[in-house]
């Protein structure tokens, strides 16, 4: 049987996972990233999946650099098109794992149109949201996800669009598996991504995750730990919640839980389905 | 058909239906394309014709996800390709970027109509030929085919693929409206006669494997996702490694090589068809559904006592620089007829380097030239 790295005495425990030659990582401090990426590798860890056929898919973005820190099969593509990129690979190899991990702007902007068809045709795969609320990498300009009279580079007065409830919005379109978390539930986030891992059909977790240079210094939360403070006082686990109820605003609750876990038929078609 | 779904023999086909069985004959197993007209009998004949060999069709929400969704079947170990025409090009070029840069072989049809826009959706058009070459940012060199016949619709999509594995890119197959729904005999081989360029696999252990240290011909091995070699790559600009290195030295280094691979080898891709060029006094160069058109206006000239030679392209990128150059040398003129506002006439004339005229016949689109439009051309040119 495989022993799991953590088992293993002497480096770090996820060494065997990350391309150690390329720390340190770009990230700021005080960013949820790596809290986030240490997780979802926790994760894999624990799922005992086959290492080698188990890929990692990002595009443009901070989050989308996590493609680049991983020991894995790992492909950074261009702004919103992960999730077809994936799609295509998975559909080529269907013995891959593969997985999504990329920025709200990068998936429900840019790449919005792949995120709804992708959760349509429930293609095997699972998607890593990362939601910091803003576009980190270009410098704090608004986002999909802003809260209304969020401020940004862009919105300096505030944002007054309606941001998308993205769990409600991928559960609409068709996904077998939502989950919500912020980086203040490490352990429930590592719980669902193994859940999400093994799941059949198109998953994504939604992680909420402090960007204290532009999202948290712009809107009263300075620091990382104010982020995460704030997490922390203001989530409430509500599983399987009404979707339409979990829309974050800017100093309200933050609903986190599981709210999908269904079975319906996916892509790829297991062999025998499908005249396959 | 034999049992695994391969066929031979002699069919009438449409240049689009051509199309999707050369790919089929060149191991094309997966398909991702949107409806376009003049390019969706290609999808269509695909998604019929996948299944039967074992590969996969899937029909994306956009030009942007299909061409991301080939690249990612090409890592993914399997030949790809997609097929649309001008305004899925347009959305197609960010991605055929990416594919230049990560060096993924797959190949991408383009089913010219007249534009720009919407343009005339279903007549023709050859207007897409210098975005064929610089529609992606950045600096960089491709190679696209232009077939002039259903014959050659699939035969050079078997070539596009082969090229695009020997050279490990996207190859771009250049065709138009008029060859896409042209009905006419097409002779498919047997699978033992059709010539497979297989992928370059890498020739090192998993731990020993650079994604990006090239073979002599400044080409590297490729590994594919899941089998353990465990690599990255990305978009950014790299080392050997695939690591992101944000230098202008790391740029020139790989962008270079990106760029030589294609032009340093550009004898080996490059083929064209040529006829009477010895002792002409004017060439008419052409290409594709136009360089048919010419063909009619040549056999004219030619009763008429002009000493006129036939030059056509097949491989447009790269360009055939030196041979035009030294047939420029000894003729008066190249005459070009082409169904856009002169593109590449450009190239002829850089070609040409002022030793010869260079003649454009253009034509907006919607239809194909009257010869006699380049008849008086090539009698003007002899003047
Ligand atoms: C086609 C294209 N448009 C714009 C950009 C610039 N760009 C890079 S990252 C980014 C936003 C990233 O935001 P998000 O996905 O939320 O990730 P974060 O940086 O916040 O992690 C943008 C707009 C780009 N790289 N490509
Ligand atoms: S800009 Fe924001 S999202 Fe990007 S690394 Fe810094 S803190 Fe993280």
């Amino acid at each position: 049987m495989k022993t799991t790295a953590i088992a293993r005495i002497g480096a770090h425990p996820l060494d065997e996972y990350l391309r150690t030659d390329r720390l340190p990582h770009i990230w700021c401090p005080g960013c949820g990233l790596g809290m986030i990426l240490g997780t979802v590798l926790r994760a894999i860890d624990k799922s005992r999946l086959d290492i080698d056929r188990t890929t990692i898919v990002s595009g443009i973005g901070c989050t989308g650099r996590a493609a680049g820190y991983v020991k894995l099969d790992s492909f950074h593509v261009t702004h919103g098109r992960a999730l077809p990129f994936a799609t295509g690979l998975k559909l080529a190899n269907p013995n891959l794992k593969v997985v999504v991990f990329s920025g709200d702007g990068d998936l429900a902007a840019i790449g919005g149109n792949h995120l709804i068809h992708a959760a349509r045709r429930n293609i095997d795969m699972t998607v890593i949201c990362v939601n910091n609320f803003i576009y980190g990498m270009t410098g704090g300009q608004l986002g999909p996800t802003t809260p209304e009279m969020g401020r940004t580079t862009t919105s300096r007065k505030g944002n007054t669009e309606k941001p998308f409830n993205i769990p409600y919005l991928v559960g609409a379109a068709g996904a077998t598996y939502v989950a919500r978390w912020t980086t203040a539930h490490v352990r429930q986030m590592e719980r669902t991504f193994i859940e999400a891992l093994q799941k059949k059909g198109f998953s994504l977790v939604e992680v909420i995750s402090p960007c204290p240079t532009y999202y948290g210094r712009m809107n009263e939360q300075a620091t990382g730990l104010d982020q995460m403070r704030y997490y922390r006082y203001n989530s409430v686990v509500k599983h399987f919640a009404n979707l339409a109820d979990v829309d974050i605003s800017l100093d309200g609750q933050i609903i986190v839980g599981k709210f999908i876990d269904i079975d319906r038929p996916y892509l790829p078609a297991p062999k025998g389905e499908n005249g396959k | 058909m034999s049992s695994t779904g391969q066929i031979s023999g002699e069919f009438f086909l449409s240049g689009d239906e051509a199309c999707a069985e050369g790919a089929l004959a060149a191991g094309c197993r997966f398909f991702a394309g949107y409806p376009i007209t003049p390019a969706t009998e290609i999808a269509e004949h695909m998604s019929d014709r996948l299944p039967e060999v074992g590969g996969t069709y899937i029909q994306m929400e956009d030009e942007l996800a299909s061409m991301a969704a080939v690249l990612g079947a090409s890592w993914g170990g399997l030949k790809a390709m997609t097929a649309t025409s001008g305004p899925g090009f347009s959305l197609m070029m960010e991605n055929i970027g990416l594919g230049l840069m990560l060096e993924t072989p797959c190949v991408v049809v383009n089913m010219q109509r007249a534009g720009p826009s919407t343009g005339l959706p279903t007549m023709t058009g050859q207007g897409d030929m210098m975005q064929a070459r610089w529609g992606s940012h950045g600096p960089y060199s491709i190679i696209a085919l232009s077939p002039a016949s259903p014959q050659e619709l699939f035969d050079l999509t078997i070539k596009a693929f082969n090229l695009s594995e020997k050279y490990r890119l996207p190859v771009l197959v250049m065709s138009e409206e008029s060859i896409g729904h042209m009905y006419e005999k097409v002779t498919i081989p047997t699978r033992e006669k059709i010539n497979i360029t297989p992928r370059r696999k890498p020739n090192v252990p998993p731990q020993e494997y650079l994604p990006y240290v090239p073979d002599d011909d400044l080409v590297p091995p490729m590994a594919i996702a899941g089998e353990g070699y465990r690599f990255h790559v990305t978009g950014l600009t790299h080392d050997e490694r695939g690591y992101p290195i944000m230098t202008a030295e790391a740029q020139d280094k790989l962008v270079r090589r990106l760029v030589d691979k294609i032009e340093k080898n550009r004898n080996a891709i490059i083929e064209v068809e040529e006829d009477g060029i010895k002792g002409a006094d004017v060439v008419v160069c052409s290409y594709g559904i136009s360089a048919r058109v010419a063909t009619v206006a040549i056999q004219r000239a030619r009763a008429l006592g002009i000493r006129v030679g036939m030059f056509r392209l097949i491989t447009v990128w790269p360009f055939p620089v030196e041979r035009v150059r030294e047939i420029a040398k000894n003729i008066k003129a190249f005459v070009v007829p082409e169904i856009n506002y002169g593109q590449m006439a450009l190239e002829v004339e850089r070609a040409a380097a002022g030793r010869a005229k260079t003649i454009l016949i253009p034509h907006m689109g919607g239809a194909v030239h009257d010869p006699e439009t380049i008849l008086d051309a090539i009698k003007q040119a002899v003047k």
